[in-house]
């Protein structure tokens, strides 16, 4: 009875003493499954992996993640596949195109802002490591607002996280839009302040350094004075307040800024950045070779800063949808993305001269070649860089491109499936009568202009794959597009010469060897190497409209074959249509040509559409949804 | 199993009967066309290229009902009875919709009570006036007179070029057409009596007409203004 008692007691005091405990410590669990602000806000660790999410949800308007066809269009491409014919049949695009989820991206921006605010008033991180971050937000910020710029011009410029106070009234959230000059202002004035703040380090890509803000602002700026002075020649394509076009009088300014930018980083300031060159003594192969590694070597010199992919954690399709057919990993997965004979025949000769390629002679007559690749020997090491030829090779292996046998009479002997076997002549053997991947008009997959993509494309075992994916990274900013920059800018400011320089260090890597002198450097020339170095880097897109050629080049007349040949190398030039270099075996058995090549130049039988900017497509329409959210956000010209 | 069925089909049945009540709205039934016109000459334009926005107040988000013109200018829209404003966006249009002060395109009311007719009175920037279009065995040939409309030299626009489309169907702009001559606005002597010939290409199939119009490009104005159209017999 006693012993029951004290055990009694001592239950109740075990009870009633573990109720002594203040309610608010007993209350008060410290969650296990989520962290509060102090907590990760004073881990570095924590710190850069929520900086990762940030870094993830910046947008290209081309990306290795955003799908293939994000480098599709513009008659740069011709897009074999079934479903997106649309590219190359349409008469023009939406208001809406090109656009970014508005509510995502300012949702981005608020991410940004609340990270910026919590880092600045975190107190466990050491000084340095809380300005890095610091630092890197801001770039952020900056960069995904140059982003919008780029698409719509001024746009709200929210720099604090907008909180709704629940008093009925929105007018302080509604917030209108900036001028496009102080867009571009605000982008060059964050990357000064930020640049210090950044390691300099060439090692680091797919972080912020300072090279990378450098190169943010010489973009920018150039952007910015290029839209003032070239804006001028659209008086149209402006607003009243300004959102849009910028006063012509700010282009030198601008230009300046531009130059001084580019030249820290061209000086070393940021970090030993330089051109990525193949040896001495290389051949046009190997410098073809070494162009195409720029993009495949995350090591390179020239990489400024990227976003990165990884096996195992984040990759992407561009391999496997790109891959020649014949070639590929996954089967039928491949193909997609065929470059234009409007974009091949852009790659001048070594002589600096500008060319078609030779197909036909004076009379008509068609060239005969020895070997597949003839035909574009002599030209500027970045097209078999950028393009795979027919004839080309892709992990050692030579993609098989030739659309049929051309008879003597001129008659064309080819299939509707790719590598298919027949007899050439009635009663003759079976033999291979078109290539293995194309071209074959309407066949998706396979190349329908003749060309593959090569940049990008990676040669790595199983990149093609589906479930693997490849690991080649994005550049976002890289040493060459600084130094044509540089050009740029002081072309516009009058300095040929120092343009010339730096537009013969681009060039001589490719093999150019000629230099240009100062008197060659024309507003032409700029637009040209822009165009060839920067391919597929989804900057073509941008340069057009900052220097408003966008409604030259795509003005909605079918691009005939003369117009195709002729006037290669002016800014100007209209391009509406893709087309192609289709080659062709000849078949004489008797003649010494038999088994030679011929090319024709072919417009894909899926092209009905003409490609045709408006106006109002300079910038992209604002939605109706969000302007009636805020109708302090003035509509874009001309919608 | 039997009575499973009974019970499904009856089910079936409550289900598909409640929903045979009427809709709570009758469809739109109002109908709104007309033309743009400019001193009781219509304004024939390209089609599908120049917008016009009607808007409706007071259901919450005020977004346009956004429409084209056809090519000879004419619209038609089908409403609902009540207020609405009418708006061309700026820059669209070879012509002039008047302007607030502010800037923005200045809005027309329209009340609809059933249907109507309203035609749009825009000022053009200029006027082709008198085009004769005439066919003759592979060749069309145009001649027409330019009349400039806004002369004030602070609106005024240069003429970039005219230009005389051809189609083998009754849709003739810069967009659609089997053939095409231009002449530059410096290259034009006599605004009075210009004169353009096309040659008409070889047809898959062939027609013994093609449908013609001339058309005015002006500088920094995107939309052209074109005459109206023509069938011509060759």
């Amino acid at each position: 009875m006693k012993k029951r008692l004290i055990i009694i007691a001592i239950a109740v005091l075990m009870v009633t003493a573990w109720g002594c405990e203040k309610d608010s410590s007993f209350l008060d669990i410290p969650p296990n499954t989520f962290l509060t602000n102090e907590q990760v806000f004073s881990d570095p660790k924590l710190v850069l992996s929520v900086l990762a999410d940030l870094y993830n949800r910046q947008v290209d308007f081309s990306g290795l993640d955003n799908g293939w066809a994000s480098f599709a269009d513009f008659s740069e491409t011709f897009p074999s596949e079934n479903g997106s014919a649309y590219f190359v049949q349409r008469t023009g695009w939406n208001y809406d195109s090109w656009g970014l989820n508005w509510f995502d991206s300012y949702n981005y921006i608020r991410d940004l802002n609340l990270f910026l605010q919590r880092d600045s008033a975190s107190t466990g991180l050491s000084e340095a490591d809380r300005k890095r971050f610091y630092a890197e937000g801001r770039f952020l910020r900056a960069n995904f607002y140059f982003e919008m710029t780029k698409r719509y011009g001024g746009v709200p410029l929210v720099l604090v996280p907008l909180d709704y106070d629940y008093g009925g009234k929105v007018n302080n959230l509604q917030v209108p839009r900036s001028s496009e000059s102080d867009m571009y202002d605000f982008i060059i004035s964050e990357a000064e302040a930020i640049k210090n703040d950044l390691p300099t380090d060439v090692g680091e890509k797919s972080r912020a350094t300072k090279g990378a803000a450098l190169a943010m602002e010489a973009r920018a700026a150039l952007y910015a004075g290029s839209i003032a002075k070239y804006g001028a020649t659209t008086p149209a394509v402006s607003l009243a307040g300004g959102e849009v076009g910028i006063a012509a009088s700010k282009a030198p300014g601008y230009y300046t800024i531009a130059l001084r930018a580019a030249k820290e980083i061209i000086d070393g300031n940021a970090g030993g950045y330089k051109l990525k060159t193949a040896a001495d003594g290389a051949t046009m192969a190997q410098l073809s070779d070494n162009f195409a590694d720029v993009f495949l070597d995350k090591n390179s010199p020239e990489t400024i800063f990227f976003e990165d992919f990884k096996t195992g954690g984040k990759t992407h399709g561009f391999t496997t949808n790109d891959q020649p057919y014949s070639l590929s990993d996954e089967g039928g997965d491949a193909g997609r993305l065929n470059p234009s004979l409007n974009l091949a025949e852009n790659f001048e000769k070594i002589d600096n001269t500008f060319a078609p390629f030779a197909t036909t002679n004076g009379a008509g007559a068609a060239i005969i070649y020895d070997n597949v690749q003839d035909i574009f020997a002599d030209r500027d090491a970045r097209l078999a860089g950028t393009i795979l030829l027919p004839g080309g090779k892709f992990k050692g292996q030579t993609v098989d491109i030739w659309a049929g046998y051309r008879l003597p009479d001129g008659s064309i002997v080819t299939s509707d499936q790719s590598g298919h076997l027949k007899p050439i002549v009635a009663g003759g053997p079976d033999v291979q009568v078109v290539g293995a991947d194309g071209p074959i008009n309407g066949l998706e997959l396979r190349t329908q202009s003749g060309f593959y993509i090569r940049k990008y494309l990676d040669p790595t075992v199983g990149s093609g794959r589906r479930g693997q994916g490849s690991e080649v990274a994005f550049i976002r900013y890289r040493f060459g597009e600084v130094l044509l920059n540089a050009a740029e800018a002081s072309f516009e400011l009058g300095d040929n010469g120092t343009a010339a320089t730096y537009l013969n260090m681009v060039r001589a890597r490719a093999g150019l060897t000629v230099p240009l002198s100062s008197g060659d450097i024309t507003f032409d020339r700029i637009v040209h190497e822009r165009k060839v170095e920067l391919a597929f880097e989804g900057l073509y897109f941008y340069d057009m409209k900052r220097w408003r050629l966008a409604t030259y080049r795509w003005d909605g007349v079918p691009t005939t074959l003369s117009d195709l040949k002729s006037n290669i190398g002016n800014a100007k030039k209209h391009s509406t249509q893709p087309w192609g270099l289709w080659p062709y075996r000849q078949y004489d058995p008797a003649h010494p040509d038999d088994y030679k090549w011929v090319f024709k130049e072919t417009l894909p039988a899926l092209v009905t559409g003409v490609n045709r900017f408006l106006i109002g497509n300079y910038y992209t329409q604002i939605s109706d949804g969000v302007i009636a959210a805020n109708p302090n956000i003035v509509r874009q010209p001309n919608q | 199993m039997k009575h499973c069925f009974k019970y499904i089909l009856i089910l079936g049945m409550i289900i598909s009967f409640a929903s045979c009540k009427k809709d709570n709205y009758a469809e739109p039934g109002s109908f709104l066309s007309g033309k743009l016109m400019y001193n009781g000459d219509s304004i024939q334009v390209e089609r599908n290229q120049v917008p016009y926005q009607l808007y409706q107040f007071g259901f919450g988000k005020v977004g346009p009902i956004a429409a084209t013109f056809a090519q000879d200018g004419s619209f038609s829209q089908v409403l609902f009875n009540g207020n609405y404003k009418l708006i061309i966006p700026n820059g669209q249009g070879p012509f002039i919709w008047k302007q607030t002060a502010d800037g923005n395109p200045d809005s027309l009311s329209i009340t609809m009570n059933g249907s109507q007719t309203l035609n749009l009175e825009v000022t053009p920037y200029y006027m082709i006036r008198n085009a004769q279009i005439s066919g003759s065995g592979s060749n069309v040939t145009a001649t027409f007179k330019v009349e400039q409309i806004i002369t004030d030299p602070a609106m005024a626009k240069d003429i970039e070029r005219v230009s005389l489309y051809i189609n083998k169907t009754q849709f003739v702009s810069g967009g659609d057409n089997i053939g095409a001559t231009n002449m530059g606005g410096a290259d034009i002597t006599d605004p009075n009596n210009i004169t353009l010939s096309v040659a008409v290409p070889k047809l898959a199939t062939t027609q013994p007409y093609v449908f013609a119009r001339v058309g005015i490009k002006i500088a920094n104005v995107e939309d052209m203004i074109f005459s109206p159209l023509q069938k011509i017999s060759l």
